[in-house]
């Protein structure tokens, strides 16, 4: 009777830890049969270097450049804020700060993930995006410089939280040593303990910019969503994620441009999975020394 | 004057008292072993000794601890200054995961010496006897050596910043015999330059390499003496009691 309940339960958690790789691979089958379709219609050269996008004009013009750029300046500048902020916070956390604060900081950096997208998106609309304006004189303070500024608070906890473990994880021996011949906390940190904990560090960053690219309702409320070629991060853009946010409402199910859209996401897909492997390398890395 | 002279230490980790009123003085240039069984506070004594001590939470220290006539207790004491002139080496070999040269120099670099660094490095690699079997790999991972190579490394090290004590804590317990015979037979040549204190529980290895030996129960040092004193006719009862093995 045992056995068999054992059997059972065994099987069970088995099935579990199948569908959900199961899951994946359907999400992804559909993902290529919808976005797939789209090759008949534009190349794929076409399709990721057109400089244009008029999805309902007629005849459609489905070049992502623009896109793409917009993606690409709105995470380099999240990236650019939120990298050496939240390196350094994993470091105040991880070496620096007293026990008591350090518990501060850390639920405060919990807290900080927790907060709806939606919410920082009307947050930074309210307050951000006339700032934004103000300081440069420019006609709207709707610009990827603003999703920037957002969207570095996406990324910040998840840098933080991986960068810290991955300093916390740093042997104590190593730092006894360093202060045992006399270095300064200091020069402990960053001559031993930083590059003992790079490969973590790379992968928290990797990780961050990942939350970044996906990231969709923060960046439609406050970047502008001009799908342009932006010549300065102080432009309009539009992202890849929110176009397919902000367009799949009001596409026919089975034309051009719903083809395209789902064709953007197998760009993300394609995007996010080589950040994700990529860290993943990284922490393995880790793991081998 | 003695080298390093210990009056009426105590010390506490918030209310327990780990040492008890430590009266000592060590000359220089010799090898002095601390034994006693585990939770003795051998380590914490040495541990004094470079002030490393001073990452525990709660640790009170009261009494005088002075080495070279300053008592290095005092607030104003500089750490970097001390802990240059006082090496440590620990149980487990900790080389940094750098390089082999960038390991020896990090201590020069830490000093703010940053040209010129090879003959330091050869000259430290030479007093512990592994030039000639690493000087065509100094690029290579200091986690590519053996434990005992990485223990010789790490004394190498210490000696680049030209301490003048070294501070040895339990410093072959990691390591198979042949290898713990290697690094007593570099303690012995090391003596001659570096006065050195090593805490082992092994009480052969006390015998073995050291010319003074304490014995510390409890807290307190019970007894200290010349090393054969010690292992033939020690003048306590505690003490007779753990070398013949009756307890420990």
């Amino acid at each position: 009777m045992r056995k068999i309940k054992e059997f059972i339960i065994e099987k069970l958690i088995f099935f579990c830890g199948l569908a959900s790789i199961f899951f994946v691979i359907l999400i992804f089958l559909f993902l290529l049969k919808e976005g797939l379709s789209l090759l008949t219609i534009v190349g794929p050269f076409e399709f990721l270097a057109g400089k244009s996008w008029y999805p309902i004009s007629e005849p459609p013009q489905l070049g992502i450049l623009p896109l793409i750029l917009g993606s690409l300046f709105v995470t380099i500048g999240a990236a650019i804020i939120s990298v050496p902020i939240g390196i350094a916070c994993a470091v105040y956390i991880a070496e620096i700060a007293p026990a008591k604060i350090k518990e501060v900081l850390k639920a405060g950096i919990e807290l900080l993930a927790a907060i709806p997208s939606v919410v920082l998106g009307f947050i930074g609309m309210m307050t951000l995006v006339p700032w934004v304006k103000n300081l440069f004189d420019i006609p709207t303070g709707l610009t990827a410089f603003s999703g920037s500024i957002m969207l570095a608070f996406m990324a910040m906890p998840t840098i933080v939280s991986i960068a810290e473990d991955a300093l916390y994880s740093v042997p104590k021996s190593y730092k006894e040593g360093a202060l045992a011949l006399g270095a300064t906390h200091w020069q402990t940190i960053y001559r031993v303990i930083l590059p003992a904990a790079s490969s973590g560090i790379v992968a928290a960053v990797m990780l961050g910019i990942g939350r970044v690219i996906g990231e969709t309702m923060a960046v439609m409320m406050i970047t502008g969503n001009a799908a342009a070629i932006p010549k300065s991060i102080l432009q309009p853009v539009r992202t890849l994620t929110a176009t397919i946010a902000a367009e799949m409402g009001e596409t026919v199910v089975g034309s051009e441009h719903y083809f395209a859209l789902f064709a953007i996401g197998i760009v993300l897909f394609v995007i996010s999975f080589a950040i994700n492997v990529t860290s993943d390398f990284f922490l393995h890395k880790d793991q081998r020394v | 004057m003695a080298k390093i002279e210990i009056k009426n230490l105590d010390l506490w980790y918030g209310d327990f008292q780990a040492l008890k009123n430590i009266n000592l003085a060590l000359e220089e240039k010799r090898i002095i072993a601390v034994i006693g069984p585990s939770g003795c506070g051998k380590s914490t004594l040495l541990r004094v000794f470079n002030r490393m001590n001073d990452l525990v939470e709660g640790i009170k220290i009261k009494g005088q601890f002075v080495i070279d006539g300053e008592n290095i207790l005092d607030q104003r004491t500089n750490l970097v200054t001390l802990r240059k002139k006082v090496g440590m080496v620990f149980q487990r070999p900790n080389p940094f995961p750098l390089s082999i040269y960038d390991n020896l120099v990090f201590g020069l670099k830490v000093h703010g010496i940053k040209r010129d660094l090879d003959p330091f490095v050869e000259k430290s690699l030479k007093a512990v006897f592994l030039w000639d079997e690493l000087k065509d790999r100094l690029n290579r991972s200091a986690f590519s050596l053996t434990l005992e190579q990485r223990q010789r490394l790490c004394i190498a090290r210490l000696i680049a910043v030209k301490p003048d004590i070294l501070l040895m804590d339990e410093p072959c317990s990691a390591l198979d015999p042949q290898s713990t015979t290697g690094i007593e037979d570099l303690m012995r040549e090391l003596k001659k330059n570096f006065t050195i204190i090593i805490v082992t529980h092994n009480m052969q290895q006390a015998a073995r390499v050291s010319d003074e030996t304490g014995f510390m129960l409890l807290g307190e040092l019970v007894e200290f003496n010349k090393t054969e004193v010690i292992f033939t006719k020690p003048q306590d009862s505690r003490t007779e009691g753990y070398i013949t093995g009756r307890y420990g």
